[in-house]
Order: structure tokens, then C-alpha cells, then sequence
């Protein structure tokens, strides 16, 4: 351990030192006074650091004998996650302040779990995969339950911590199969073994089954039945914080795993991915059609979008995993969007979650309705706004790798998920007149509805220059 | 003028922006302006398209106007027009200050409406006119957007159930275009239209689950290009979801769906399906020219039974549109030309028909053939447009029509025999469920009461049926118009597709 390890961890250092001082200010002072305050500062703070990271010089380090690696890879996921849990931390402040749920844990846990993100994805070893996403996974359980006094926040909570842990173990056994048989948890070394060309049997069981524990954190059909319990329980805040920056995280982790661990045997680890994404595809947009909770239905639409993104991922290509990066980017913009409104939808002060009560809404406020038509046309792939794009890079990459079938799936699966947001905007626009919403919306969700849905629309000149830094992110994972 | 077209295709987005971001409110003051506005965007559009057709020459059979910028991806925002595609412009140019005047009666979300018209067409002018395959795929799909909320806002009674189907089916249709266009960038390594329209794919036969495909690569992306515009033109029996979007539609929506929507249709497989794939063409054009006599003779038979005004005219359309897809699969010069001139012709004569429904429909609320009868007593000029549109649609000589329908008949006579012979019933089952129609809407005793009060054309009623008499008729007696446009590039066409199917190439594809 030398200064120079210590200077490429500093970002997540800092922020650590940051999570312990916020915790002592807390306890020290009135404790929940002190929250909203708090949380807009973790916003702050994790801004800076984005800022920091983004700009940082170029180049790839290892610290810590190779246990975490900071790559363009690992930058570019790390700025979109940070931002995505800061921008999703501050438009929920209104909501948990009024609803008394705005305890000065809430920003710390969410740090903490960011950190454990960061972590994930500059994993470089078995165990620091391990740490990265239990410190994670630990503070997202808590605050799944953060509304102590309800039921279904509670069983959300207890739900994903069950299953968390039961994917944990299978994550944990498949990480012992693959020590015990490449003798060593250095991905490196790891691909050491498999280079010299006969895969054992042992490491197999091991990579299916590392695979498998992570495809419960990304909800990948057939590890997906959590997602909608957590996404209806939870506080809707905490919903568009698991619904952004853990997916990120978890999908870099992924594809963090496969190319520098097993990159030599894509034919192996593709083709599990590949049966994933198609699954997830199509399971996810059928099982969304009946769904009338606007927070189920967004848990099926990330399940399907995961499909989209393990699509691109099984390609095995550096294409493949910029066209990922870049449809991770675009879907956590889009999410944001939504989520933005969703967190605004109320009556009478309570919140809504039935999509029958957006009856008519494109009466009440037109400019809302819309964002959100934009939004969701989006979010189903139709051009011209930003996601077919996301759907056009990921189709490509699939097809390129030969995976034709999947290809004319993922299509059919993506005109199937067409009707269900196009439900979303039968209410808002052609439904019938009912109890209006209430007109409220704190500032900062109307801007970040707006960006989100301006971001579809002129994403599509320059894709703001993601494209580039993608393009340098894959090339540093794949080589 | 470098960037006419550019101008062409966004006039109407900006006055859609405009309308969007300035116009505040549902005021009668405002809906007014609204309407002012997009009438005057549409119009400035229809002026700023003839200078495009004053300078465009004939006898090039390239792109003109051609613009060309690098764009995200490594696709590029690229334009042009040739004879193919230019009057598909005209025609789309032309309608849409007809459909806004057209539609100066709504009072429901005036502001709206007029976006989403000033929206469909900045889409549809680009759809016609892009020449990166992305780019027109993306022209293409979005037009659907608006095209739901108009038929889902503004529609019948049932309108959410035919918005639903109508923007499901084409969906469907147009993810396997989007797979074949992946398919072709991944193959050739570009979008670029002028490249890939030279560009000989192979067509080796290929092997799936056991079956041999003849012609290969070229047959699956025809295949896949065809499935997308057959559901928009609609080709029978994936026809159904047009009876319903047509009659649920508001007026304006069903004339813009008949007169330029279901076009685009025609335009593709003027634009790829004949020139791209040849061979795929050859094996399975075919197939689709008997798909289109089905059509012609069925959906001709349907419409005789209806007893919605409008539903009559809708399958009327699925009929002309399959004489339109006979003309174009010919191969011949006559065929398409006709082809191209029936395009123009049904604009407007279908436009007209179903603003004449409209007339109707706005003072008695009802399109039940059974509720009307003896009109002429009472609006003797509406009797004389709907009779001369009636006559158009049948395809009397004189009208534009006759002239498309002719050459469409000489050009598939050319190349198969008993098609041409079956496609000959559209003239006299269309004969008979038009003037049937006629018959029971105009003549007879005006002996419903609630008729008794009803008006004859009002001026502005008059001056949008004006334009679309005169063209029709200018058309049906000088086509020099329009096949002097057309005639180069289409002998192009003509040529480039022989030359792409060399003899006995058939046999030999499947002796393979």
C-alpha cells in the first residue's frame, strides 16, 4: 500500500470520509433537522466528484495489487452513476420531507451504496466484487424499508434482503467454484487459466453461477421476481434511485466480470447472456400489459430494458459494450424523466400509483403530458427520439455477433412493450375525464422532467458527445 | 438555393414549434390564430415546393437538390428528390393547406391539432426525400406519433381501439424493415441510399431450418422491406387495421392517411423493393401481384356491403392501392409510370371523397349510408363534386385516374396475362359500389326529416373541393404533366432492373 494506491482511490475515499462525517454531524445535531440540508449537499458532493472523474486525466491505473482498477471504463460508468443518484436524491426531497420520511440516514445510506457501486465497477478481483456490492446491497435493503410504518415498504425491504442474500450465496458459490479452480480470484489470473484454452468443467459451474448472482441485481428474467414487489413498496424516491444507478453499476459489473475474467470463452458466457436478454425481452413486455400500478409497470419496462442492454452485452464486442454504455446512459436519462413525474403524481396531497388516475392529464397540463409522451415513446422505441437509437446500437451489435433470432425477438418483444406505454398515454391524452391530480411539483422535478424529455429530443443531433466517451470505454474493457 | 429541400421539409416543424412555445391558451382568439398560423405555414410550405419543382430538371435522372451532412453513429442527415420521389413531395405539399382548411371547424384543442398536422407533415415531405436508410426509417415511424394522436384525440366513438390498432400493426411492420436495415449496414457498411441503390446484393440461395430460399439475401430483404409496406399500404389480408383508422379518424386524418400516408407504401417499394433487391423481386413479386388481385377482388366486394359511408371509401382505397402495387411490380414503363400517376390521382380523388364525407358528416353527425338519401334537392352543388369525384374514383376517361389505371392495365397485361385480366374487375366492381353509393346518398326521395334543413356547400367548402377538380381534370386531359417529370427517371428504373436479372436467372436460381 502506497500513496500512489491511495491517489487512485481518493474519489471514493473522499466520499467515504464524507459518509462518516455526514453520520457524525447527524447524530450530532437534532438528528432529522438536519436532513434536507443533508441530503442536498450528498447531492452536491457527488456532483463534484462526477465532475471530478469526468475530468480527470486518461489512462488506466491499478491499485491495491489489482484489486480495483480505474479505467475509462470504470470512469464512465462511475459519472453516471453519480450523477444519476444525485440528480434522483434531490428530486425526491419533497416528497420524503412531506411524508415525515426524511431521516438524515436516507442520504447516508444512499452515499454509502453509492460507494459500493464505484467500487463494483473498478472491481478487479473476486473479493473486492464481493465488497463492492454487499456494501451496496446492505445499505439498499435498509432503504427499502425506510417507511418503517407501512407494510409494504417492509415487505419490500424483507423481500429484496431475502432474495439480495440468496443471490449473494449463489454469487459467493460461484466465486469459490472459480478460486477453487483457477486457483486465485485475480481476474487476471483468472483469465490466465482460461487462456490456456480448455475451460474446466468447475470454472464453468463458476462463471454460470457468478453470472447468475449478478443477474438478480440487473432483475434479469429468470432472476427477476423481486423487482416489482421492491419497485411497488418501496417509497417511490427509493423506486427511481434502485431503478437507475444499481442497474448501472450492476450491468458494468457484469460485463466488468466477463471481459476480463472469462474474455477468451465469449461463446461460453454469451450465449447465458444471450438466453437472458431474450427471456427478460419478452417476459418483460408481456407481463407489463396487465399491470395497472405505474410503478409495477416501470419495474417490467427495466426488466425489459435490462434484456436490451445484456442483448448488446452478449455480443462480446467492443461495439457491443459501447452500444450497452450507451443505452445505459440513455435509459437512467429517460428514467429520471419519468420518475420525476411520477414522484409529482398526488391527489388530495396522498400519492398515486394508478395509471387510471393520469385520466385526461394532457387537459390539465399540456406541457407535462407532453414530456411524458415524449418520454414514453422513448422508452418503447420509436424514433425519433433518442431511444430507438439506444435499441439501433444494441440490434446492431447482436446482429453482428450472429444473433439473428434474438435480433427478430427483440423487435417483436419491443412492439409488444409499445402497448403498454402507449397505455400510459391512452390515459393521459384519450381517457375519460376523472378527479384531476393535483397541480404540484417542486421545481426541481418539473426541470428534470423537461431536461430528460428536451434530452430525447435534441440527444439525437450529437447524442451530446456520449458517443466518443463510450466508444473510449469499451475500447478500455475490451483489448 | 443550397438548402431548399432542408426548408421544404422543416417550414411546417417550425411553425409547430412556434405554435407550441408562443400560443397561450384555448381562447376562440386563439384557436383562430392556430389555425391562421398552420394555414399560412402549409401554404408558404406549397410555395417554397414549386420553386423545388421549377428547378428540378427532368431529364437528370440523378438526385437534385441533394444535401448532405455527417450525423451521429455514421449515418448522415442526407437529401435529395428525383423523378420518383418528386411528386410525391408535391402531392404532400399540396394536400396539407387543404386539410387545414379542411379542418376549420374543430373547436377541441384547436393549438394541438395543428401541430400534430404541421408535425405529420414535416415527417412525411423527409420520408420522401431522405436518402440514409436510418434516416428514412426514422422519417417513417414517427409519422406514426402523430397519425395516434390525431385518430386517438380527435376520432369517433371508437377511436382508441383503431388508434391502438392502427399504430400496433404498422409498428409491427416496420421492426423487420428496421432488422433488414441493420441487416444492410452490418453488410455493407453504409446507409447511404444513392450508394446502395448501385450496390448488387448477392443472392445465392440460402438455407434455414431446412428450407432453401431462392435468391438468398436479396429475397429475405425484400421480404422484410415488404412486409412493413405492404401493412402501410395496406395489402390485403393485413388490410383491417384501415377500415377502422379510416372511419374513426377526423376528417382531415382520413384524408391525410389516404392521400399521403398510405403512399409511403408505394414510394418504398418504388425506392428499394424494385431497385435494391431485383432478384428478391423476381421470385417474389410474384406472389405479391396475386396477394394484390385478391385485394383488388375482395376488398371491392367488401365495400359493397357496407353501410358506413366512409368505411365504402376506405376499402376503396385498399382496392386502388393494389392496382397502384400491380402497376409498380410490373417492371414496365408503363406500369410504373401508371403507378405513379394513380399515386397522384387518388390523392386527390380520395382526399375529396372523404372531405365530402366530411361535409355530410358535419351537419347531420352520422355516416350511416341509410340515414341519407335525396340530397340533391338539397345541395345541388355538393351532388354535382361528389358525383365528379364518384366518376374520378371509378376511373372515368378524362379524370386523372382513367390516365393511371390505363397504364397501369397496359403495363401488367405486358408481363402476366391473367393478373391483368383480374385486375381489370377493380374498374367495374368499383363502378358498382361507387355509383351504388352515390345512388342511395344523392338520389331518391328526400324523405327523411332531418335532411330537410340541411345546406348546400358553403364558399370555403367550395374552395378546398376547387383545387382538387381542377387538378384532376388537368391531369386526366394533359398527362404530359406528370410523366414528363417522372419519365427519365422511371426509364432509369425500368433499365437498372433488367440489367440487374439477367436471362434464364430464375432457373437458375432455383436449379441451385
Amino acid at each position: 500500500m502506497t500513496s500512489a494506491d491511495f491517489s487512485i482511490v481518493l474519489p471514493e475515499f473522499l466520499l467515504a470520509i464524507y459518509a462518516m462525517v455526514a453520520l457524525l454531524a447527524g447524530v450530532w445535531f437534532g438528528k432529522d433537522k438536519l436532513a434536507p440540508t443533508l441530503l442536498w449537499i450528498t447531492s452536491g458532493v457527488m456532483l463534484v466528484i462526477a465532475a471530478w472523474i469526468g475530468l480527470a486525466e486518461v489512462g488506466s491505473h491499478e491499485a491495491f495489487g489489482g484489486l480495483f482498477i480505474d479505467d475509462a471504463f470504470s470512469r464512465f460508468t462511475k459519472v453516471m452513476i453519480l450523477v444519476s443518484a444525485a440528480l434522483v436524491l434531490a428530486m425526491g426531497t419533497d416528497y420524503m420531507q412531506r411524508r415525515g420520511l426524511l431521516r438524515f440516514e436516507y442520504p447516508i445510506l444512499a452515499t454509502l451504496a453509492v460507494i459500493g457501486m464505484m467500487m463494483m465497477v473498478s472491481a478487479g478481483n473476486l473479493m473486492s466484487l464481493y465488497m463492492g456490492l454487499e456494501l451496496q446491497s446492505l445499505a439498499l435493503y435498509i432503504v427499502a424499508a425506510l417507511r418503517r410504518e407501512s407494510e409494504k415498504s417492509s415487505e419490500a425491504g424483507l423481500k429484496y434482503f431475502v432474495l439480495g442474500a440468496l443471490s449473494s450465496g449463489i454469487l459467493l458459490y460461484g466465486a469459490s467454484l472459480t478460486y477453487g479452480f483457477a486457483g486465485t480470484t485475480q481476474f487476471a489470473g483468472i483469465i490466465g487459466v482460461v487462456q490456456q484454452g480448455h475451460l474446466p468443467i468447475g470454472l464453468l459451474f463458476g462463471m454460470v453461477f457468478l453470472i447468475a448472482g449478478l443477474a438478480f441485481k440487473v432483475s434479469a428474467v429468470p432472476f427477476h421476481m423481486w423487482t416489482p414487489d421492491v419497485y411497488e413498496g418501496s417509497p417511490t424516491p427509493v423506486t427511481a434511485f434502485f431503478a437507475t444507478a444499481p442497474k448501472i453499476a450492476a450491468m458494468a459489473l457484469i460485463a466488468r466480470l466477463v471481459f476480463d475474467a472469462f474474455g477468451q470463452v465469449p461463446a461460453e458466457w454469451g450465449q447465458i447472456l444471450a438466453l437472458l436478454a431474450g427471456l427478460s425481452m419478452v417476459w418483460g413486455s408481456v407481463a407489463a400489459i396487465g399491470q395497472t400500478n405505474i410503478k409495477r409497470l416501470m419495474a417490467y419496462s427495466s426488466i425489459t430494458h435490462m434484456g436490451f442492454v445484456l442483448l448488446g452485452l452478449s455480443a462480446g464486442t467492443a461495439e457491443g459494450v459501447q452500444a450497452m454504455l450507451t443505452y445505459m446512459a440513455i435509459y437512467v436519462t429517460m428514467n429520471v424523466g419519468v420518475f420525476a413525474f411520477m414522484l409529482s403524481m398526488e391527489r388530495d396531497g396522498q400519492p398515486v400509483t394508478d395509471i387510471k388516475s393520469l385520466n385526461q392529464y394532457a387537459r390539465q397540463d399540456p406541457t407535462k403530458a407532453l414530456a411524458m409522451l415524449v418520454l414514453l415513446f422513448s422508452l418503447a422505441g420509436v424514433p425519433p427520439f433518442l431511444g430507438f437509437f439506444a435499441k439501433f446500437a444494441v440490434l446492431q451489435a447482436a446482429l453482428h455477433a450472429g444473433y439473428i433470432w434474438l435480433v427478430l425477438l427483440g423487435v417483436i418483444a419491443s412492439v409488444v412493450a409499445a402497448f403498454y406505454y402507449l397505455r400510459i398515454v391512452f390515459y393521459m391524452y384519450f381517457g375519460k375525464e376523472t378527479d384531476p391530480l393535483d397541480n404540484r411539483m417542486p421545481a426541481i422535478q418539473w426541470g428534470l422532467l423537461m431536461v430528460s424529455a428536451l434530452a430525447m429530443l435534441l440527444g439525437i443531433f450529437n447524442l451530446f458527445g456520449i458517443e466518443g466517451a463510450a466508444q473510449a470505454a469499451a475500447a478500455a474493457l475490451v483489448n | 438555393m443550397q438548402h431548399l429541400l432542408s426548408i421544404v421539409i422543416f417550414t411546417p416543424a417550425v411553425a409547430a414549434l412556434i405554435l407550441a412555445l408562443v400560443l397561450r391558451g384555448g381562447s376562440p382568439e386563439a384557436d383562430r390564430n392556430a389555425k391562421w398560423v398552420a394555414l399560412t405555414a402549409t401554404s408558404v410550405t406549397f410555395l417554397i415546393s414549386l420553386f423545388l419543382l421549377a428547378g428540378f430538371d427532368p431529364s437528370n435522372t440523378g438526385f437534385q437538390f441533394m444535401e448532405k451532412y455527417s450525423w451521429i453513429m455514421g449515418f448522415q442527415y442526407r437529401v435529395g428528390v428525383d423523378g420518383l420521389s418528386i411528386l410525391f413531395v408535391m402531392l404532400t405539399t399540396f394536400m396539407m393547406p387543404l386539410v387545414i382548411v379542411g379542418s376549420w371547424n374543430v373547436t377541441d384543442r384547436v393549438k394541438e391539432y395543428m401541430i400534430a398536422f404541421l408535425v405529420l407533415e414535416t415527417l412525411m415531405v423527409g420520408t420522401f426525400v431522405t436518402l440514409d436508410l436510418v434516416l428514412f426509417y426514422l422519417f417513417f415511424e414517427a409519422g406514426l406519433i402523430p397519425m395516434f394522436l390525431i385518430i386517438g384525440i380527435w376520432g369517433g366513438k371508437q377511436r382508441v381501439y383503431a388508434a391502438f390498432k392502427f399504430f400496433l400493426y404498422t409498428f409491427f411492420g416496420s421492426v423487420f424493415m428496421l432488422v433488414s436495415i441493420i441487416y444492410i449496414y452490418f453488410h455493407t457498411g453504409t446507409t447511404d441510399m444513392p450508394g446502395l441503390l448501385v450496390y448488387e446484393f448477392p443472392y445465392t440461395p440460402v438455407h434455414i431450418l431446412g428450407i432453401t430460399i431462392p435468391g438468398g439475401v436479396q429475397t429475405l430483404l425484400w421480404l422484410g422491406f415488404f412486409i412493413s409496406f405492404a401493412i402501410k399500404m395496406p395489402l390485403w389480408p393485413v388490410h383491417t387495421w384501415l377500415p377502422a383508422a379510416h372511419v374513426q379518424a377526423p376528417t382531415a386524418g382520413s384524408v391525410v392517411l389516404a392521400a399521403v400516408l398510405l403512399k409511403l407504401a408505394d414510394y418504398g417499394f418504388l425506392r428499394f423493393s424494385l431497385p435494391m433487391f431485383p432478384v428478391g423481386n423476381l421470385v417474389v413479386g410474384p406472389w405479391a401481384m396475386w396477394l394484390a388481385v385478391i385485394a383488388i377482388i375482395w376488398t371491392s366486394l367488401v365495400a359493397l356491403v357496407q353501410t358506413d359511408i366512409k368505411r365504402v371509401i376506405a376499402y376503396s382505397s385498399v382496392a386502388h392501392m393494389a392496382v397502384v402495387l400491380l402497376g409498380i411490380f410490373s417492371g414496365t414503363q408503363q406500369g410504373i409510370e401508371g403507378g405513379i400517376f394513380m399515386v397522384v390521382a387518388h390523392g386527390f380523388t380520395s382526399a375529396a371523397l372523404f372531405l365530402a364525407v366530411g361535409v355530410v358528416y358535419d351537419r347531420m353527425h352520422t355516416r350511416e349510408i341509410s340515414a341519407y338519401g335525396g340530397l340533391v334537392k338539397r345541395m345541388p352543388a355538393y351532388a354535382t363534386i361528389f358525383m365528379f369525384f364518384t366518376m374520378a374514383n371509378v376511373g372515368l376517361p378524362g379524370t386523372a385516374n382513367f390516365v393511371g389505371e390505363f397504364l397501369i392495365l397496359v403495363g401488367v397485361f405486358q408481363v402476366n396475362t391473367w393478373v391483368a385480366l383480374f385486375a381489370t374487375t377493380s374498374v367495374i366492381l368499383s363502378a358498382a359500389y361507387a355509383l351504388w353509393l352515390y345512388r342511395r346518398v344523392v338520389f331518391g326521395d328526400l324523405i327523411k326529416e332531418s335532411l330537410r334543413s340541411i345546406t348546400d356547400l358553403s364558399t370555403r367548402e367550395k374552395w378546398i373541393f376547387a383545387p382538387l377538380v381542377a387538378m384532376t381534370l388537368l391531369l386526366g386531359v394533359y398527362p404530359d404533366l406528370v410523366t414528363n417529370i417522372i419519365g427519365p427517371s422511371v426509364t432509369q428504373l425500368v433499365q437498372n432492373y433488367h440489367d440487374a436479372l439477367p436471362d434464364n436467372l430464375l432457373s437458375d436460381l432455383v436449379e441451385h
